[in-house]
């Protein structure tokens, strides 16, 4: 039963269903956090465990997050679950490039955040030198627990941080991208070789 | 310029990608055919001709799938050709999750190696780890215990059941039958269980050593393994009545894909893909290792070479690696689960804290290394996706001088233009899917 | 490849009985040498094509495998201190030596690439493995796509990894690495170094 004087007479009282008041921009952000979308992105063993989460025991869709999405433009979140080569560097480059702002890169695994112990010339040695990474998650392979915790993460980040967070288009994580012109050495100062980590 | 004078060879001849047909010669083309299609003389005759046709008139395009495509099962990128839906020509373009595994394998130690082999083939890593390890072993000349032996058998034929499995998940998740994505992963992650309760982790294990385990098999085992075998079978009675039978789940695979003993022979590929053809070919039984040759079961065949067969194929092959384990169950001795040889396997934990020489064999062991004498060797496992075969260099010291992973799923992927050519390119989805490659071993 | 594999592999076994090993040693033509019970023939590269062509007739209708080697730094790692070995040093092995540790027969002289057949003959389960050697002045082989047409995707990745060019192969294409990358990685000369990020050219426009 609606009452006679509504608004104008008895002020917010006098509306007859349930209302919240807010800053717009806490507003902005509960309804971002809470309806991310990840892309498809699935790379390697990481791919597997982003599957197994959302599947029916660890069941995603509790957070808002099950829907992944083929397409990147329909996406904000790109988890990179599993190694970068060099050869997909570029690959995945283009498809964070055509994700729609905001978006959010999960670096799922340590393959993608360190290259891992693959410490070799088919890897990217961390996918943060070719986007910007919010969180990473570590484990060979992480978890499933490990992935929605770092999710988990990323929601607190989403809600607390700022709301217009603007990167420099292809400025990845601030790392300088070289151009690659041969890895044999001539005229670049590589003659000297490099020992990569042995046991 | 090799650093003994050599030259180096010509950086690239061919390209990796398709251009469009009227860009492309028809001599380019026919080379492509024949590299690729495997055409017969009049066939390969009629490609000429209609590739000599009117190039501006034709309603061909080149479409580019993957990498980053949610059915090519990872970064699989075909080019195709098309005519309307028809698929004319394909191009698996392979290579985006190349990891350098093999160079990675010759700067580990022999001990380290299953470590970095069992991420090839993420979704049966115990069989990575299982061919790495007989190789090893047999440049060793090391005699593994029987115990170790069937505890290899039983993880193998458990992890062929959860890699079918996750199979039946995304083939079905492919072809639109979404709910048996959820089916597929509910069962594995049954089995993820117990080779989490055995292995510590879920995937990537590094379980099974040179000279055996890692690890006995923990209390209660027997009776995980048990109510997996229990549980199993009855869902896979569900997934017959959700597909086996269902028509549209037939029309979408009978017919599809179809594939001859001949051809699957000539591109090397083996595994389900050559089983569905009718020919009867399993290393398990043709060429036994482990203990496979104790043990009862079916090859299971196929008739059409489709991927309808490619399916029924897998969905069996798990209730013969049910009747597997369960004689694995049965016969699993008594011993020890790795050889007691000093210069192999690391002392027992409980020496270590009495002998100061256990704790010198442990450290040396664990940062040098044991030596493998020289040698090469190849030994060849039947993987859920075919052969897998592991061919190792050794020059005497601690790490392999060259250690070749011989993937089922790099060669299997040659049929996929074959079985492509022709057919619609939602049938294609339906190939991709039933060929089951995985990437990561793909690539390696 | 119209044969059954199964009969074929009888019936050509029995007709080419000229092509049965003369004496223990040869097989095809080609020395023969056990390793760890598993069978190794050693034709020279001249050979090679003939004697696989044997081998295919006479029943081993799958190529299962093949692989290069890369034999630049043998030995290097066992006889050195430590187990860091430098990446790139010519090798000061003596021939005979060199060849009784890569286990290669009498006559057959040791040189820097190997490519590994792998060869499997349905109707008893054996295996044949071919190594042949590959000089590195001349990194070349023969193809033998036109035996085994599953050869294709193993050639190239010899190919792209070992740089060893296949003669004659339909389509010699890098097949893992990108096709602009310089160098072909798992010779042992290859400097690994830092490696950059490589881009060519980023959608942005902005970066590099």
């Amino acid at each position: 039963m609606a009452k006679e004087g509504g608004l104008l007479d008895e002020g917010l009282e006098g509306l007859n269903h349930n209302f919240l008041t807010g800053q717009l921009e806490n507003l902005i952000k509960w309804a971002r956090y809470r309806s991310v979308f990840p892309a498809t992105f699935g790379l390697a063993c990481c791919a597997i465990e982003m599957m197994a989460a959302g599947g029916p025991h660890y069941d995603l869709a509790r957070f808002g997050m099950e829907v992944f999405r083929a397409s990147p433009r329909q996406a904000d979140l790109m988890i990179v679950a599993g190694r970068v080569s060099q050869k997909m560097a570029p690959v995945l480059r283009q498809i964070y490039d055509q994700m729609v702002e905001p978006k959010w890169v999960i670096s799922m695994g340590v393959c993608a955040s360190s290259g891992g112990m693959f410490n070799n010339y088919a890897l990217v040695q961390g996918v943060d030198q070719v986007v910007p990474v919010d969180v990473y998650a570590p484990g060979c392979p992480p978890g499933p627990e490990t992935l929605m915790h770092a999710i988990m993460t990323l929601h607190e980040k989403i809600k607390d941080g700022e709301l217009t967070k603007r990167r420099g288009a292809g400025k990845g994580a601030g790392l300088v991208i070289e151009q690659r012109d041969g890895q044999t050495g001539g005229g670049r100062g590589l003659e000297q070789p490099v020992l990569l980590s042995r046991s | 310029m090799g650093a003994d004078g050599s030259p180096a060879a010509q950086t690239f001849e061919g390209r990796q990608e398709m251009t469009s047909a009227a860009l492309t010669s028809a001599v380019a083309k026919l080379r492509e055919s024949g590299a690729v299609m495997r055409m017969t003389e009049e066939a390969s005759q009629q490609v000429q001709e209609t590739f000599d046709g009117d190039p501006t008139g034709d309603e061909r395009m080149i479409m580019n799938m993957g990498p980053q495509h949610p059915s090519t099962h990872g970064v699989l990128r075909l080019m195709l050709e098309l005519e309307g839906e028809t698929v004319l020509r394909v191009k698996p373009v392979i290579g985006y999750l190349h990891t350098g595994m093999e160079w990675t394998g010759e700067e580990l130690t022999y001990l380290q190696g299953p470590t970095n082999v069992t991420r090839m083939d993420y979704a049966s890593p115990i069989f990575n780890e299982l061919v790495f390890c007989l190789t090893v072993e047999k440049l060793l000349g090391v005699e593994v215990p029987e115990r170790a032996t069937w505890i290899r058998m039983l993880m193998a034929e458990l992890n062929r059941m959860a890699s079918h499995l996750l199979f039946m998940a995304t083939n079905g998740m492919d072809l639109g039958a979404v709910s048996m994505m959820l089916y597929g992963w509910r069962e594995r992650e049954e089995v993820l269980r117990f080779f989490e309760m055995v292995t510590g982790l879920r995937m990537n294990h590094n379980y099974i050593r040179c000279g055996g385990v890692a690890a006995d098999l923990p209390d209660g085992w027997r009776d995980h393994v048990l109510r997996l075998l229990d549980m199993i079978p009855p869902r896979l009675d569900e997934y017959d009545t959700l597909m086996t039978g269902q028509p549209i789940w037939r029309d979408r695979l009978q017919g599809v894909g179809a594939i001859t003993a001949e051809e699957c022979v000539a591109l090397g590929v083996t595994g389900p893909i050559l089983r569905s053809t009718g020919y009867a070919w399993d290393l398990r039984r043709d060429d036994p290792y482990l203990a496979y040759d104790e043990v009862d079961f079916d090859v299971v065949v196929g008739t059409y070479g489709d991927c309808f067969d490619r399916y029924a194929i897998r969905l069996n092959e798990i209730r013969e690696s049910i009747r597997i384990v369960r004689q694995v169950l049965d016969k699993m001795p008594k011993g020890d689960y790795r050889v007691q040889d000093r210069k192999v396997t690391p002392p027992p934990r409980a020496r270590i804290d009495e002998s100061m020489e256990a704790l010198i064999h442990h450290f040396k062991i664990f940062t040098e290394g044991f030596k493998v004498p020289e040698g090469e060797a190849y030994c060849a496992v039947e993987s859920p996706r075919g052969e897998l075969g592991c061919y190792i260099v050794s020059d005497g010291s601690s790490h392999p001088y060259r250690m070749h992973i011989r993937a089922p799923s790099f060669v299997n992927l040659q049929s996929l233009p074959h079985m492509m050519h022709g057919g619609l390119i939602a049938d294609g989805v339906a190939v991709i899917s039933s060929v089951d490659p995985i990437m990561g071993e793909v690539d390696r | 490849m119209a044969d059954d594999p199964a009969t074929a592999v009888a019936d050509d076994a029995r007709e080419d009985a000229h092509e049965q090993p003369a004496e223990p040693e040869l097989l095809y033509g080609a020395p023969v040498t056990w390793m760890r019970g598993q069978q190794v023939i050693h034709p020279s590269r001249a050979d090679a094509k003939a004697v696989l062509k044997s081998a295919r007739d006479d029943g081993f209708l799958m190529c299962i495998d093949i692989a290069g080697v890369d034999y630049l730094t043998f030995g290097e790692r066992s006889s050195a201190e430590g187990s860091e070995r430098p990446i790139v040093s010519p090798t000061a092995i003596p021939v005979d030596e060199l060849r009784r540790r890569r286990s290669l027969p009498e006559g057959i002289t040791p040189d820097r690439f190997e490519v590994v057949i792998n060869l499997l003959r349905f109707a008893d389960s054996s295996r044949l493995r071919v190594r042949v050697q590959v000089p590195a002045d001349d990194p070349t082989f023969p193809t033998v796509t036109d035996l085994w047409f599953g050869a294709d995707a193993m050639e190239r990745e010899v190919f792209d990894l070992f740089g060893i060019e296949f003669t004659d192969h339909p389509d010699l294409s890098r097949i893992l690495m990108p096709e602009d990358w310089v160098g072909h990685p798992l010779r042992k000369d290859f400097n690994s170094g830092r490696i950059p990020v490589q881009f060519k050219g980023d959608p942005s426009g902005e970066g590099s």
